[in-house]
């Protein structure tokens, strides 16, 4: 299946998973759904950099937070023109302040990109736990800086009130989550054209033995900094809306430890080898959280994924995608 | 007419170790040349130096009139020059014809600077999984084959980047007779194509065989260089071998 046809597959089956959610007319349903659609674009994008090229990134939830608070920073300057900038400026200014969400997200793509070359580059030369380490240092810096940073909120948190008033949706939570929606289609359709491109054979030779991929002719350092960059701008897109999802926002909310599990756990659950991986684990792991939170309690997500974890480590290795794989290719090969 | 590799002076230290001294070898357009020395003689890691996957101290590397030093091992496997691992090193997750689709992809494609077609690129696979003789098992993933195998995809995968000059390490190690043959049998054929052959082997039959020329290499240095017959009953080249 070609890429565009690919596009248009799953974006009619996003409308018909948006308007079939907007028949029940419950705006919970778009919370729940917004938090199961959040972690598809996380997955999707730990695992360019975790599942395709090998490298597990511990720090999933810094690139998520720098996603949230690039927003906050943004929405901060927007009440603070007027008292910065003369008259003039502050209205040419205020007639672009405050951003569209849409924006916000571009930004924080950029920003998490940087971040993530950044990392790249100063990490990649390590490998294994070693490199995983180093990510999860980079996120524990991230959050020292936040927490001291006054301009966001600080330790304490900022209010970010989204608007009452929406045109076409019903509410702000229905526009959040079409736009995740949205974002989740995107990840998937930049995934699934990765893995079968000359990329995706790049990555998958690192991630195999990177020195025979080396031998063979694959720029490995290049093609690392290509995947955490990706990976790092998707992980800060889906974080871009949250304040407006959460409407206070701390860094214990943004830098969340569940953030950082379930964007590992998921594809791992899933499949890594496979765009469908992370998206069936998703759906999976976050269907059962969003089910546990309102049949038992939310304390218990984590021990969901740590129970399912081991259970799949043992059972199925490769995740779902990779067990149904192996079955189909022992077949053919009989 | 100028050497496809000249080594000059070559050196590489581990710490205090020094693992390679003042190394010179040349090898011609088109030569089969053999690399033999006890184990911990060095030879891993002059091909690891030559190919980049280590950085020489001291000394040059020329591979066709230029230097390649400080290159990285893909650069110069760009440049025309391939291996094949000790150990079989194969991209595990891939089946065989997509273990041949990397060196494609990213040399000689990026070599030619025009797109490959997809066609072509799978006629190829195939064409040299055929020439190894795996060419029924292109959709297997490496784990489903012997150890011979495995060698055999190792040198296919090395072929499949139209390297000038193939440098074969230990690719015959723990084979029987017959599978030595074969896997002799494909590099002759290969040289006869025109590609410059380095092979590293401990199986002395093999390599008197195949070389036109022997080299030597003891605790980091080279001893001996010149024609087989002669180099093996040097006395130096003895007594490195059989001690005194």
């Amino acid at each position: 299946m070609r890429n565009t046809i690919f596009f248009l597959v799953s974006l009619a089956v996003a409308l018909v998973i948006y308007f079939g959610l907007r028949a029940f007319g419950i705006d919970y349903l778009f919370v729940a759904g917004y938090v199961i659609v959040q972690y598809v674009v996380l997955a999707t994008a730990w695992n360019i950099l975790g599942g395709y090229t090998g490298y597990v990134n511990f720090g999933s939830a810094a690139f998520f937070a720098v996603g949230a608070y690039s927003s906050v920073t943004l929405i901060t300057i927007a009440t603070h023109i007027e008292d910065w900038f003369s008259e003039s400026v502050a209205a040419a200014l205020n007639t672009v302040f405050p951003l569209p969400i849409p924006v916000l997200v571009v930004i924080a793509g950029i920003v998490g990109g940087l971040i993530g070359y950044g990392m790249g580059y100063l990490t990649l030369r390590l490998r294994g736990a070693f490199f995983a380490i180093a990510t999860l240092a980079l996120a524990v810096v991230l959050a020292t800086l936040v927490v001291n940073w006054e301009f966001v909120g600080g330790s304490s948190g900022a209010y970010v009130i989204a608007p009452a008033e929406m045109i076409f949706f019903k509410s702000y939570k229905e526009y959040l989550f079409a736009l995740m929606l949205l974002m989740a289609v995107g990840s998937l359709v930049v995934a699934r054209a990765i893995e079968r491109s000359k990329l995706g054979y790049g990555f998958a030779a690192i991630r195999d033995d990177e020195l025979a991929a080396e031998a063979s002719g694959v720029p490995t350092l290049n093609l690392k900094l290509v995947a955490t960059t990706l990976s790092g701008a998707m992980m800060a897109m889906a974080g871009a809306p949250f304040p407006y999802f959460i409407g206070f926002i701390q860094p214990s909310s943004a830098f969340g430890l569940e953030y950082a599990v379930n964007s590992i756990a998921m594809p791992m659950i899933g499949g890594t080898l496979s765009w469908m991986g992370p998206l069936v684990g998703a759906v999976l792991l976050g269907t059962l959280q969003q089910l546990a939170n309102v049949t038992i309690s939310s304390a218990v997500n984590l021990l969901i994924v740590g129970l399912l974890l081991i259970v799949f480590v043992i059972i199925a290795p490769n995740g779902i995608v990779g067990l149904v794989q192996d079955r189909l290719r022992a077949r053919r090969t009989k | 007419m100028s050497a496809l590799l000249e080594v000059k002076g070559l050196a590489k230290r581990f710490g205090g170790f020094t693992a390679l001294e003042n190394i010179d070898l040349n090898v011609q357009q088109s030569e089969r040349v053999g690399l033999i020395g006890p184990n911990g003689s060095g030879k891993s890691t002059l091909v690891n130096c030559i190919c980049g996957t280590l950085h020489n101290d001291a000394g040059t590397v020329t591979f066709d009139g230029h230097s390649v030093n400080g290159l990285e091992a893909h650069e110069r496997t760009h440049r025309g020059l391939a291996r094949s691992f000790q150990l079989p090193r194969p991209f595990a997750s891939l089946s065989l014809a997509e273990n041949l689709k990397i060196p494609m992809f990213y040399t000689v494609h990026k070599r030619s600077g025009t797109p490959l077609h997809a066609d072509n690129v799978d006629a190829r696979c195939l064409e040299l999984l055929k020439l190894v003789g795996l060419e029924r098992k292109a959709h297997h993933r490496p784990k489903d084959l012997t150890q011979v195998e495995m060698r055999k995809l190792e040198l296919a995968r090395a072929m499949a980047a139209e390297p000038r000059l193939l440098i074969a390490d230990e690719s015959m190690a723990g084979l029987s007779h017959s599978e030595v043959e074969e896997i002799l049998a494909l590099l002759k054929r290969l040289n006869e194509s025109g590609i410059t052959i380095i092979l590293i082997e401990h199986i002395m039959s093999a390599v008197m065989s195949f070389s036109q020329r022997l080299v030597v290499l003891v605790t980091g240095r080279k001893i001996a260089d010149g024609k087989p017959e002669t180099v093996v009953r040097d006395p130096e080249v003895v007594r490195a071998y059989l001690g005194q």
